[in-house]
């Protein structure tokens, strides 16, 4: 039964990316494999690996997926790239707080009292998937899950500031720029 | 249940080719954007698979990473992708090289 399901979902994902990957049009291709990976969580179902199934589907098809559709929408403007420098002791005095933050951050669970490392494989037989995850990355995989988590915010902050053209406009007070629309405010 | 190991590896391959396969042949680079997702899709299928037939959680944490991973390539490299399109209008490859050589 397995194996039918698997061969099926094989197939169907196989010639899912195929079009992803030959196809010209970008929007055929985008669905594609948006699709593919909707199916590719069925490959995770099929060998009892729920968690993973249920976070492709979540992260894959639903943020992922979303945001190269966001970031499609994106393409139309045209406008040059612009740079702004800001103070150096600025950089090197938040840059240093930010160290020391990511530091004390990670190292206070590690030094904590309740977490154990030792007892990982041995005792979680009973446990379903997602409860074994569950206790597999809440203590031996505590440290990598929370510099996951720092990575995650850094790089949601990262797409704003790239992405967005206004806010990395308000954010400098002293701005000459070759924008037409902030130089119709300047002649007026 | 049926042991479907090899099959999975095999199919992570095949994935895995394709991927490449597009990363080599497409020029866009939002093109090649999705074929770095169809290669990391593979390898997570291949980690699923071996984690499962070795009764380790670990090949699942290290995909599970591996997804936390490609969310934040795509943030900021969409976020990327934007930039150059806003710059140079357009995103092919052939059009960005700039360095005649």
């Amino acid at each position: 039964m397995e194996a039918i399901a698997f061969y099926i979902f094989a197939i169907l994902i196989t010639g899912l990316f195929l079009v992803t990957v030959f196809s010209r049009n970008i929007l055929y291709s985008m669905s594609s494999l948006a699709a593919g990976m909707v199916l590719i969580s069925g490959l995770f179902f099929i060998i009892r690996a729920d968690f993973l199934g249920a976070v492709q589907l979540v992260v894959y098809s639903g943020a992922i997926m979303a945001l190269y559709a966001f970031g499609m929408m994106f393409f139309d403007a045209t406008r040059d790239v612009k740079e702004k420098n800001t103070s150096k002791y600025l950089v090197f005095l938040l840059s240093g707080f930010s160290a020391v933050a990511l530091v004390v951050i990670f190292s206070a669970p590690a030094i904590g009292k309740h977490i154990e490392v030792e007892p990982i494989a041995k005792g979680l037989g009973h446990l379903d998937n997602v409860h074994a995850i569950g206790a597999v990355l809440f203590t031996k995989y505590l440290i990598p899950f929370e510099v996951a988590a720092v990575m995650l915010l850094v790089a949601m902050i990262a797409g704003i500031v790239l992405a967005s053209k206004r806010m990395d406009e308000s954010l400098s007070e002293v701005y000459v720029g070759t924008d037409p629309e902030t130089e119709k405010k300047e002649q007026k | 249940m049926t042991d479907l190991t090899t099959q999975y590896l095999i199919l992570s391959a095949i994935l895995f080719s394709i991927g490449l396969a597009g990363v080599l042949r497409r020029k866009n680079l939002l093109m090649l954007f999705f074929a770095t997702e169809i290669m990391l899709n593979a390898t997570n299928v291949a980690f699923a698979a071996i984690s499962v037939h070795l009764g380790d959680l670990s090949g699942q944490m290290f995909a599970l990473f591996i997804i936390a991973v490609a969310a934040s390539e795509v943030a900021v490299g969409l976020g990327l992708l934007i930039l150059i399109y806003k710059k140079y209008g357009t995103l092919d490859l052939d059009n960005l090289s700039i360095m005649k050589g």
